[in-house]
């Protein structure tokens, strides 16, 4: 793996087999997990269905999984009535914004490895996505600003490791990405 | 922490626009993001020239956070609205 380069007509690179099935995982778990929720709907009637209280299934508040709170974020930082709102409008698109990019990815990198070309507009969406996976393992990991901290902290026998590995290693490939289409 | 001052060059217009509806998009700092795909992401979403967008990137970087676009509210929520696409974190707020 040395990463993206540009080519006549967008971007190349090559991945080994486990690079791919890597990668692969890691963004099938955020499509998991972003994937639009049910219609306000018949989260309503669901809720109705199985007696929750009204407004326990919609989708005003911040999620609470900390990665989801990640990748939808609140718009509003200090009105919670507007940030209710925008979530209400936005979020469904911005999920299956998400899901969009991690299906172009998906579709663009072969399972079994091998030679990437991407368009630009392809490559766009890889970097969203990567993007993406790469806040949800940096949420899980518990990644700050200290970051070189958490590398020291982290021994090989840590359960940890082998993530903290791969998150310094999309964030290559996500650079070299970048690097390419600038 | 302090909103970092942003020289924002705009028509005549969109300047008076922006004076009469002072809102803001602002991007906070998060340990994940690329410094590069940010500057990437300033551009790609505003066509700010990369020495532009890398300024903001480093406001952004050093100070916390960053005015990336000033205006009427719908623009600065539709322009949050991009950014989360892309994995910014994006706020809206009233210029106090």
């Amino acid at each position: 793996m040395v990463g993206f380069r540009r080519t006549s007509d967008g971007v190349a690179a090559r991945f080994a087999r486990p690079e791919a099935a890597i990668i692969r995982d890691l963004v099938e778990q955020v499509v998991e997990l972003v994937q639009p929720m049910p219609s306000a709907t018949e989260a309503d009637e669901l809720a109705a269905l199985v007696g929750m209280s009204d407004g326990a299934l919609d989708s005003k508040e911040l999620p609470d999984d900390p990665v989801l709170a990640r990748l939808l974020p609140d718009a509003y930082n200090d009105d919670p009535d507007a940030a209710g709102e925008f979530r209400k409008f936005t979020e469904s698109g911005l999920r299956s914004g998400k899901v969009e990019c991690a299906k172009t990815l998906l579709d663009t990198l072969p399972a079994s490895g091998g030679k990437v070309r991407l368009t630009s507009e392809q490559a766009e969406a890889w970097l969203r996505s990567l993007n993406d996976v790469r806040l949800a393992l940096g949420v899980r990991l518990g990644v700050t600003d200290d970051y070189d901290a958490l590398d020291a902290d982290v021994e090989p026998d840590d359960p940890r490791f082998a993530y903290v590995q791969v998150y310094q290693w999309l964030a290559y490939i996500q650079g070299s990405l970048v690097a390419a289409l600038s | 922490m302090s909103v970092a001052p942003v020289e924002i060059t705009r028509p005549e217009t969109e300047e008076q626009a922006a004076v009469d509806q002072p809102w803001l998009t602002i991007v906070w700092n998060d340990p994940v993001n690329l410094m590069d795909y940010v500057t990437y992401v300033f551009q790609r979403v505003f066509g700010y020239p990369k020495p532009k967008a890398e300024k903001l990137m480093l406001d952004v970087h050093n100070k916390g956070k960053a005015v990336v676009a000033a205006g009427a509210r719908e623009a600065m929520e539709r322009n949050a609205e991009t950014l989360h696409g892309y994995g910014l974190w994006a706020t809206v707020s009233h210029d106090a």
